[in-house]
């Protein structure tokens, strides 16, 4: 089966997964794929550095700022007055304590609104960190119970339906092959299928060291050669173990990215990755 | 050992509060708490405030139960001590409240409200507020002589400082102003209502909402003084000499540039950057063989000769790095290997420890 069948099944990709996992270059690569099977890709970047621009030269990138989408959708309902007379971002940290997750909903609103446009075949967000991924999820569900009626009302309710609807969205989880992140991983799955009832996709696992378990009886004990291929065993050992105990707790296809050498991934970094899962995917 | 003044081991003896800062998933707690450790080792009293819910380091540290609010000494080596304490951040700011409040029904009356339950929970800066919050009061406590934290995983480290400013303009908020003043009839309520601004965030947000808003605003009246206080007192222990920053970062470039960014806006205030903690570096084992192995040995040469240029790599871009964004030159950094399991037992924390000190 095609490991990346899943890039054409819903038109919004939310990659999620705790800070320092990788979200970012799983969105790159995710967009990379996606753009070599000839899909029309658009990224979105939440109120982060701007970084994927720099990964995907030449691919269409957009940043989406709640902060400024909070704004904007409040000076469209006849606030803009109001932002004058008041300190702009005074108001919105009291309208955004008020009702949390309003600012989720406008994001997630211009998510819908780019979804619909039919502009493109794939929207794939670098979404917010794991504990994060599941309020700003929830927003939707959250906000339908507080606000009865009105433009959030509708516009929740919108959110929802996307949300709900597995041939609209899905969420890729990202994890790290360690014992930690593996059990986040897992609770965040749980806690977005059941409270949230977003489809998942796969899970990626980033920086997976594959390779054979080295003989490291064939070197003297105590010398280098035998420390490091005991400590790489050992890590071998470690990432496949937390691969296959994510396997039996999560039942989503897996794919792996591959340990990548070096302190900065660039963008001939990610059409590496890219490739290895093409190379995956062809019969 | 080095004992120069500037050793992260002369901070662990001079100093009085340690912040670590860095991004999410360096492994800022573990730092913190080899860090506590080593502070117990060396006579300290010292008390580990963390943010972070992992139950395994708790179980690391020797706390069946996990961590709570409340400090609890843990079972450690060493002539001082070593507590530690998971930062729960409703918990805080409610007992905050009620020590500002002019009377009990007034900080019932805040705790009830629902806009407040939001601001404990969710107001973006609440829980680095309520982490220096409660450093400030840790640093008080006559138990303690030795406060370390370990900052909440935000995206820009930078907010822990800025926390303390962010509630106290809110509470400056125009907003606040405007449902405080005093109108002819003296009737606060009718004045609020009257508010077309308040109408019309009324019809976005919805009424009900609002009215939790307005409530908070009004039941808080006459405590801003001592919130704002209680905030200019967290800084100003902040920004005083006996408070260090150590910075923790990966090999990864953008968690060394986060940390270099924070070394700066440190700079720009005066602040002392006491060590920078390079984590989960890749291991090396010494020198290869002269020639390549035959046999059964060649795949471990190669092994061993992979990770070298790896973590040679990495050790030459990291230091690049930082040396051109920002961290003064002579600010001690340590390399800290990666070790072949997690940590998340007391013997993998003391390797940890070990490597960051010997």
């Amino acid at each position: 089966m095609d490991p990346l069948q899943f890039l054409t099944t819903a038109t919004v990709a939310i990659v999620a997964g705790k800070g320092g996992v990788g979200k970012t270059t799983v969105t790159a690569v995710l967009a990379r794929a996606a753009i070599r099977r000839g899909l029309r890709v658009l990224v979105i970047e939440l109120d982060g550095k701007p970084t994927l621009g720099r990964l995907l030269p030449g691919v269409e990138v957009q940043q989406l700022s709640a902060t400024a989408a909070l704004a904007e959708y409040l000076d469209a309902h006849g606030l803009s007055r109001v932002t004058k007379r008041l300190a702009s971002r005074g108001i919105i940290d009291v309208v955004a304590t008020a009702s949390p997750g309003i600012d989720d909903i406008v994001v997630l609103g211009k998510v819908k609104q780019l979804e619909r446009s039919g502009l493109y075949d794939l929207l794939v967000i670098d979404g917010p960190a794991a504990g994060h991924a599941i309020t700003f999820l929830l927003a939707a569900r959250s906000l339908l119970a507080s606000v009865r009626s009105g433009p959030i009302h509708t516009q929740a309710s919108d959110v929802a339906d996307m949300l709900a609807d597995p041939a609209r969205c899905q969420v890729v989880l990202v994890s790290l092959p360690e014992t930690t992140p593996v059990n986040e991983a897992i609770e965040t799955a749980y806690a977005l299928e059941e409270r949230v009832g977003v489809h998942l996709g796969p899970v990626v696992v980033n920086g997976v060291d594959h390779g054979p378990e080295l003989p490291s009886d064939a070197a003297d004990p105590g010398s280098p050669m035998r420390l490091a291929a005991d400590f790489r065993n050992a890590r071998r050992l470690l990432h496949r173990t937390e691969c296959d105990r994510l396997a039996e707790q999560l039942a989503l296809p897996q794919l792996h990215l591959a340990t990548v050498a070096g302190s900065r991934l660039d963008a001939d970094g990610i059409e590496r990755l890219a490739d290895a899962w093409n190379l995956e995917a062809s019969p | 050992m080095t004992t120069d003044d500037r050793s992260l081991v002369a901070h662990l003896v001079g100093a009085d509060v340690l912040v670590c800062c860095g991004s999410g998933g360096v492994g800022k707690t573990t730092v913190a708490a080899a860090l506590g450790l080593q502070a117990a080792q060396l006579g300290r009293r010292a008390v580990v405030v963390t943010i972070d819910p992992a139950k395994r380091l708790a179980d690391a540290l020797g706390v069946p139960g996990g961590l709570s609010n409340e400090p609890v000494q843990l079972q450690v080596p060493g002539d001082g001590e070593l507590w530690a304490l998971m930062l729960d951040t409703a918990t805080t700011f409610d007992g905050l409240v009620r020590a500002n409040a002019a009377d009990p029904d007034q900080a019932e009356r805040i705790l009830a409200n629902g806009f407040y339950r939001n601001v404990a929970g969710s107001l973006s800066g609440t829980q680095e507020y309520m982490a220096a919050e409660r450093l400030h009061a840790l640093h008080l406590d006559p138990r303690f002589d030795l406060v370390i934290v370990d900052t909440p995983p935000t995206r820009n480290a930078l907010d822990f400082l800025d926390a303390p400013g962010t509630i106290a303009r809110f509470i400056d908020h125009p907003l606040f102003k405007l449902l405080m003043m005093p109108t002819r009839r003296g009737l606060k309520v009718l004045n609020v209502a009257a508010q077309p601004v308040l109408r019309t965030i009324g019809k976005v947000v919805g009424g009900d909402v609002l009215a939790d808003a307005v409530a908070f605003f009004q039941a808080f009246a006459g405590m801003e003084t001592g919130f704002r206080q209680r905030a200019d007192d967290v800084m100003e222990l902040l920004h005083s000499d006996v408070s260090k920053f150590v910075l923790v970062a990966s090999p990864r470039a953008d968690t060394i540039e986060e940390a270099c960014y924070f070394a700066g806006r440190l700079a720009e205030g005066d602040l002392e950057v006491a060590a920078v903690v390079v984590n989960r570096c890749t291991p090396t084992f010494g020198e290869p063989p002269p020639r390549r192995p035959r046999g059964a040995a060649a795949p471990l040469y190669d092994n061993l000769i992979e990770l070298r240029t790896a973590a040679a790599t990495e050790r030459q871009q990291a230091a690049a790095l930082l040396e051109a964004t920002g961290v003064p030159a002579d600010v001690h950094t340590s390399w800290v290997p990666m070790l072949s399991e997690d940590v998340h037992t007391l013997d993998a924390l003391e390797a940890i420890r070990v490597r960051l000190f010997d």
